[in-house]
């Protein structure tokens, strides 16, 4: 005979903002168990109704995360084993700093209009018929470019900063880290727009070095880093302009 | 009770920045007050620091020190974050190399005042 079934005891937001609250689901324990796994299970037996999203679950899309035991994960590769506190209790919740929609999906409409805003967004000087451009993959800006360049845009981050809840204003982490990989992008014709954009009301000058946005990220980005060095950027092309 | 998303070493850096500013920010109006007591009213100035001989002040001087220390330890942090082009395993050496020297370099102060 199996031995005796395990249950988990897991809090799931349910509802939008204003009206939501936890509802409390028993979960079969299994061996190897990742939080999405959680979640589907409680849509398929529990509550057919929970709204939540995800697509790939091997960790590429970005669809997937949640707030887990108040922190903000890629709950497909986040196991169970790694966040149960020791009494044994999960909580699952919608992301922080983004409205919700319904349970755990949240509405990332700002999140991506903030990459826009922010000019995370590629100015092309070619085309079709130019020759491909060259890019040393030894050179120093396409190294600072890789570095910043695997996010999957998950707002992991973007939920885990306090700027970002301060100052609804704030491009957040994972705009400016786009921006910084495409200021060292040799290809691109929008650097000025780009300066000034990341220098605006919403841009670079607002982040506090907290590493909130490092301390997330689940593909291990440094979005501080990057904001860093638009920082630098800003400062030195002022010195460029007076010059 | 620190919020789950906040509990990391570099959070904690962050706060103690910001207390250490503003124990700076409610100690200094004071010492500038007392020190224009040197013009105004120098008799009472000596009776106050007749008065700072005290060994709780001596023990709250210490406190003063390490408020000094972290707050510009602190800010030197920042600007290195900042301005120069960390790694961050160089990050965290140099982390360390600070908090070692301005343990020592407070030692070394605090045993010259005391
Ligand atoms: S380092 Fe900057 S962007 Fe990252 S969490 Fe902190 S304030 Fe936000
Ligand atoms: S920077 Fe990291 S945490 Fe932020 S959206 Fe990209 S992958 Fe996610
Ligand atoms: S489901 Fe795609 S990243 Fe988690």
């Amino acid at each position: 005979m199996a031995a005796a079934q395990k249950y988990m005891q897991v809090s799931v937001w349910r509802g939008d903002e204003a009206t939501g609250a936890l509802e409390e689901f028993d979960v079969p324990a299994q061996e190897s168990q990742t939080i999405l796994d959680v979640v589907s299970w409680i849509q398929q037996n529990a509550d057919a109704t929970l709204a939540y999203r995800y697509a790939c679950r091997v960790g590429m899309c970005g669809s997937c995360a949640m707030m887990v035991n108040g922190k903000p994960r890629w709950t497909c590769r986040t196991h169970v084993k790694k966040v149960l506190g020791d009494n044994g209790r999960l909580t699952i919740e919608p992301l922080r700093n983004l409205p919700v929609i319904k349970d755990l999906a949240t509405d990332m409409t700002e999140f991506f209009d903030k990459w826009i805003a922010a000019e995370g967004v590629f100015h092309p000087t070619k085309t079709r018929y130019d020759e491909i451009e060259g890019i040393d993959p030894e050179s120093s800006v396409r190294v600072e470019a890789n570095a910043a360049i695997e996010c999957i845009n998950c707002a992991v981050c973007y939920a885990a900063c306090d700027v970002v809840s301060a100052n609804p204003d704030y491009f957040g982490p994972a705009a400016l880290n786009r921006a910084w990989s495409l200021v060292n992008d040799t290809r691109d014709g929008g650097q000025a727009a780009r300066l000034e954009a990341v220098s605006s009301n919403g841009g670079c000058h607002n982040c506090h070095s907290q590493q909130g946005c490092s301390t997330f990220c689940p593909n291990e980005l440094n979005p501080t880093l990057s904001i860093a060095g638009l920082k630098r950027e800003t400062v030195t092309s002022l010195f460029r302009r007076r010059s | 009770m620190i919020r789950p998303h906040r509990a990391h070493p570099l959070w904690l850096a962050f706060l103690l920045h910001r207390i250490s500013g503003l124990g700076l920010a409610l100690f200094l109006p004071a010492h500038f007050y007392v020190l224009s007591l040197a013009l105004t009213r120098p008799a009472s100035l000596d009776g106050f620091l007749h008065w700072t001989e005290n060994p709780l002040l001596k023990v709250s001087e210490f406190g003063l020190v390490f408020l000094l220390a972290v707050h510009m330890f602190g800010g030197l942090r920042l600007l290195a974050l900042e301005f120069l082009p960390w790694s961050p395993r160089q990050k965290t050496f140099a982390a360390a190399a600070a908090v070692a020297s301005a343990f020592i370099a407070s030692i070394f102060f605090i045993s010259a005042v005391a």
